[in-house]
């Protein structure tokens, strides 16, 4: 089973995410901040990663620089998850490696629509 | 509702859409037409139908059918086809028009997620069809959507369900709470207000037909009438394209599933549309 390592500050937001993604078909893991996400990663790299932004300790996009840099960083799909709607953030995010963008709040149909815009869904 | 005020729904829905009001679900009618209601002043809904029933008021009428029209769409609705079209539909034509205008009409299209996916791809693969010329057509019987299509502005939740984030940066703009797509692509566009149940003839012929998720709306008789009139439309070497669900199949000989393209129709050749 492909694994989804759910990266947000809010345990809320954490819980609501890893429900909707574990109905697509994905085990799921939880990191609160961008250094646990990458401790994470360098134990067992996932092949899904939802990402918020702005985190105590490493924010998202200071995570996914480093991720992509890392042995094997190359591989998951970034979706970034974040409040910062605004396309300077947005591009800043793609430049920086990410593959998809969803802008908080989200709800399952968007989910699924990105996840398919990612090719993590058929 | 009583049952004869949904009756006398359904019956002014049908005459005008062809659109079938589903009497069972009465809490999906009734949330539709309340605010009808009360945009035109009346107290409840079965007033509003006793008003259309003695007046028989045509802008009330029509208010009610706009009401009952579903609008559900989304950019790059079931993806492949979007990429059947820019991939072979658009290549192919090109080639065999050599400069000649390329018509696309993107029939009953709601808000215009459709017919702007259509001119986002044709933006795409425009620098690998230099001289191709393509004219869009986006047309639906809905004022109030075609207000929205011509608008060019998308709420946030809708840029998000089928619009590759690529897509958003490349062609929208903020503009406070939404997203405003960009002149460039908007222009591609033209709009009219079509009813499928009139005379398409006027519209001319079309290379290809994006009809998605509308016919499947009608009953039997007008699905088959108004799939053999857009055949009818189509180029010898035209496209027709159905939505996911809906088929052409033992509705009407007058179209045939192009080979390896699911929910891609041609014109039947050897079909004569018996008095058109």
């Amino acid at each position: 089973m492909k694994t989804c390592l759910v990266v947000d500050d809010s345990r809320v937001i954490r819980k609501v995410a890893r429900r909707i993604i574990e109905d697509f078909g994905f085990d799921t893991a939880e990191a609160a901040d961008g250094m646990e996400a990458l401790a994470w990663c360098r134990t067992a790299m996932p092949e899904a990663i939802l990402l918020d932004w702005n985190m105590p300790v490493m924010n998202g996009i200071d995570f996914l620089r480093q991720l992509r840099r890392e042995p094997g960083g190359d591989t998951p799909v970034v979706l970034f998850c974040t409040v910062e709607n605004d396309l300077a953030h947005i591009t800043e995010a793609l430049e920086s490696g990410a593959d998809e963008y969803i802008m908080k709040p989200f709800d399952s149909d968007i989910m699924a629509a990105k996840f398919a815009e990612a090719g993590l869904l058929s | 509702m009583r049952p004869e005020d949904i009756q006398v729904l359904r019956q002014l829905v049908e005459a005008r859409s062809g659109v079938q009001v589903d009497p069972g679900k009465l809490y999906l009618i009734e949330s539709r037409l309340a605010p009808v209601a009360r945009r035109e002043g009346f107290a409840s809904i079965p007033e509003m139908i006793q008003a259309v029933r003695v007046h028989r008021d045509d802008r009330l009428m029509w208010a009610a059918t706009d009401a009952m029209s579903v609008t559900e769409t989304a950019f790059f609705r079931d993806r492949a086809v979007f990429e059947l079209f820019r991939d072979e539909m658009l290549p192919a034509l090109a080639q065999s028009r050599a400069g000649a205008p390329i018509r696309v009409w993107s029939a009953a299209c709601s808000t215009g997620q459709e017919a702007y996916s259509l001119a986002m791809m044709v933006d795409e693969v425009r620098p690998r069809l230099p001289g191709a010329r393509v004219d869009l057509f986006g047309s639906d019987l809905s004022e109030r959507c075609l207000e929205k299509a011509q608008s060019g502005l998308y709420t946030q939740f809708e840029v998000q369900r089928g619009l590759p984030i690529r897509l958003l940066v490349r062609h929208f703009e903020r503009a406070e709470d939404n997203w405003a797509l960009s002149p460039r692509v908007r222009q591609m566009v033209r709009w009219r207000r079509v009813n499928l149940l009139a005379d398409l003839k006027p519209l001319g012929r079309f290379e290809v037909i994006f009809c998605r998720n509308a016919v499947c709306y009608f009953d039997e008789t007008t699905r088959k009438r108004v799939l053999e009139r857009l055949a009818g439309l189509l180029a010898d070497d035209g496209y027709l394209a159905l939505g996911a669900g809906e088929t052409a199949m033992d509705v009407t000989e007058a179209l045939q599933p192009a080979p390896g393209a699911p929910g891609v129709y041609r014109r039947n050749p050897r079909f004569r549309a018996a008095a058109a």
